[in-house]
């Protein structure tokens, strides 16, 4: 008994990160289905809808698939790098999300505080840590594409490492004005920061300030996840896979995942950084905007019930309506639990946001064509450096402004 | 070692040193530049986790930005684009390696004699917050130190200047 309440710390940190490998893992998956679905319907097409009611259990197939490919390793590859590459990809990818916290307030258990979010929240250095390992994983995908000792992984991994130095300086640019206006490095401290003036709701938030620091932010972000206009390191139309082209199997999974996870991580990001985190859009005095999760949950839940009776196959028939229950309970639960809805109001928020970002991703996949890769490099150089550059200039000078005339701060 | 009691933050040190000391040799004994490269990318890190442990996190996590990212990526850019290959290796030069060698033995004796004239503090000494801290380090630069790093950032540019002219092609 001793030993186990002397090393708790230790257990829950063990059991937070098995679960937040499962909870990624899962979405993970099912970002998958979302950004095929999503796509398909932009482009008037059906998407997954063959393996479970709705192509909802095509990501276990796909995990299937993975696991059961044959996994060849080309000839010439230098079989270490080969090997370490996607290890650094996924690791790094899951390291980033561990530093980020997804509520203000701890749960009481068994004695101990768990917060949500598995780094401590008093990391001083977090976004600074969450740029380091950003700052390694392009290694990931240039060592991949250098290791597999072929033409067009080559390629792909010299287009990956070039567009990273391009980005990496005004994806640090960016959001120094945050870090100016919160005086911290905290994400905990730069939330806190955005509600100053809790009746303000929305309009507290960075992004309204801070608007060309999270345009700069948000597109360096999205070149450094190497995503659509910026995928050019795996470009199809020209490079086969691009990096990934030698990779398959469950290697090939892990560069996946890692794409996913940094999508997840960058949304996390933005949300915090610019949109308020777990703040609520509305004034603090709408208490009645706390019942919004389940006025979202049980008409969603409803839905999904009546149109899981009507449909096709029977197994649909029976899965969707319990889906929708679930829902349903869950957004009921809510309401008869007051505690447990105030608590979930902020990881409520922050994963809304997370979910609107990761939108805007699949939206931008669906609707924007691929940049050349001049155009890439002077875009990069020419108009998100000098961008974000100029916000950190008007924001240092409105701050000391503010600190000489008004006393403020 | 006499008094020396064996610690976390002890252990993790004598890890992350030997991790530095096993990196730094793997980069001069790799054949191949990409793994001579990584073989630094690791040097880097174990230093990053040296600071952090003295308390430096502002330090560490630049150290691993700049030198672990940004340098060190432009440095596999580099060795990438000009698909360098595995090294020719030559016969040592006698003349290189007697003072070389000569070298070696005096550097060693000089860092010996330094940790030997310094047992007292020789535990892994946390930097106070005030000089650690972000707060602490911007003070330093911009106020105590502000003339020299002004200059030595003018030094920077002059050399990027530089380096941007002779890369130029002539116009014909």
């Amino acid at each position: 008994m001793t030993l186990l309440s002397a090393n708790a710390e230790l257990i829950i940190t063990v059991v937070k990160i098995v679960l937040l490998l499962f909870i990624v893992l899962t979405v993970n998956a099912y970002l998958t289905w979302f950004e095929r679905k999503v796509v398909a319907h932009m482009q008037s097409r059906w998407g997954p809808h063959r393996v479970g009611p709705h192509g909802l259990l095509q990501p276990l197939a796909d995990g299937v698939k993975f696991l059961f490919k044959e996994d060849p390793t080309p000839a010439g590859a230098d079989k270490f790098v080969y090997y370490l590459a996607p290890l650094l990809a996924l690791a790094l990818a899951l390291t980033g999300l561990a530093l980020i916290p997804f509520g203000p307030d701890p749960i009481r258990l068994f004695g101990h505080d768990i917060y949500l979010g598995i780094a401590p929240p008093d990391v001083n250095i977090g976004i600074l840590a969450l740029f380091a390992i950003t700052a390694m994983g392009v290694y990931g995908v240039a060592l991949a594409g250098w290791s597999s000792n072929s033409k067009y992984p080559l390629l792909g991994g010299l287009r990956s490492s070039a567009q990273m130095i391009s980005y990496e300086l005004a994806l640090t640019m960016s959001v120094v004005g945050v870090l100016l206006m919160a005086g911290s490095f905290n994400l905990k401290k730069i939330i806190e920061a955005q509600a100053l003036h809790p009746e303000w709701g929305l309009f507290g938030w960075n992004v309204w300030p801070q608007i060309l620091g999270f345009f700069c932010f948000f597109v360096a972000a999205v070149a450094e996840t190497n995503r659509v206009p910026f995928d050019l390191p795996e470009a199809e139309s020209e490079l086969v896979a691009g990096f990934h082209t030698e990779y398959a199997s469950f290697k090939f999974a892990m560069f996946f995942i890692a794409e996913y996870t940094s999508m997840i991580t960058v949304s996390c990001l933005c949300s915090i950084m610019f949109f308020g985190g777990w703040l609520s859009p509305f004034p603090a005095s709408w208490t009645f905007a706390h019942y919004l999760p389940s006025a979202i949950l049980i008409p969603f839940g409803l839905w999904v019930i009546w149109d899981g009776i009507r449909y096709e196959t029977l197994f649909g028939r029976i899965i969707l309506p319990g889906l929708g229950t679930a829902f349903a309970a869950l957004g009921a639960a809510f309401v008869l639990l007051p505690n447990v809805n105030e608590f979930i109001q902020a990881p409520f928020w922050l994963l809304s946001k997370i979910l609107v970002f990761l939108f805007v991703y699949v939206w931008m996949r669906g609707t924007l064509p691929r940049f050349r890769y001049d155009q890439l490099m002077a875009f990069g150089w020419k108009l998100l450096l000098p961008l974000s550059i100029v916000n950190v200039i008007v924001t240092s000078f409105v701050i000391l402004a503010k600190m000489t005339w008004w006393g403020a701060k | 070692m006499v008094g020396c009691e064996m610690t976390v933050p002890l252990a993790v040190f004598f890890v992350l040193a030997a991790l530095a000391v096993i990196g730094a040799i793997s980069l001069i004994l790799q054949k191949h530049p990409i793994h001579s490269a990584l073989s630094l990318i690791v040097v880097m890190i174990a230093l990053a986790g040296l600071y952090l442990l003295l308390g430096a996190e502002f330090v560490a996590a630049v150290q691993i930005i700049v030198y672990g990212g940004a340098i060190m990526v432009l440095f596999v850019f580099v060795i990438m684009l000009l698909n360098a290959g595995i090294e020719e290796h030559t016969s040592i030069s006698k003349m290189a390696g007697v003072p070389g060698l000569l070298l070696v033995v005096a550097l060693a004796g000089f860092v010996a004699a330094t940790i030997a004239r310094s047992t007292e503090s020789i535990q892994a000494t946390r930097q106070s917050g005030e000089m650690a801290s972000t707060l602490g380090i911007s003070n330093m630069i911009f106020k105590d130190f502000v003339y020299p790093f002004e200059l030595t950032s003018f030094l920077i540019l002059v050399a990027v200047l530089g380096a941007t002219v002779l890369a130029q092609r002539e116009k014909s």
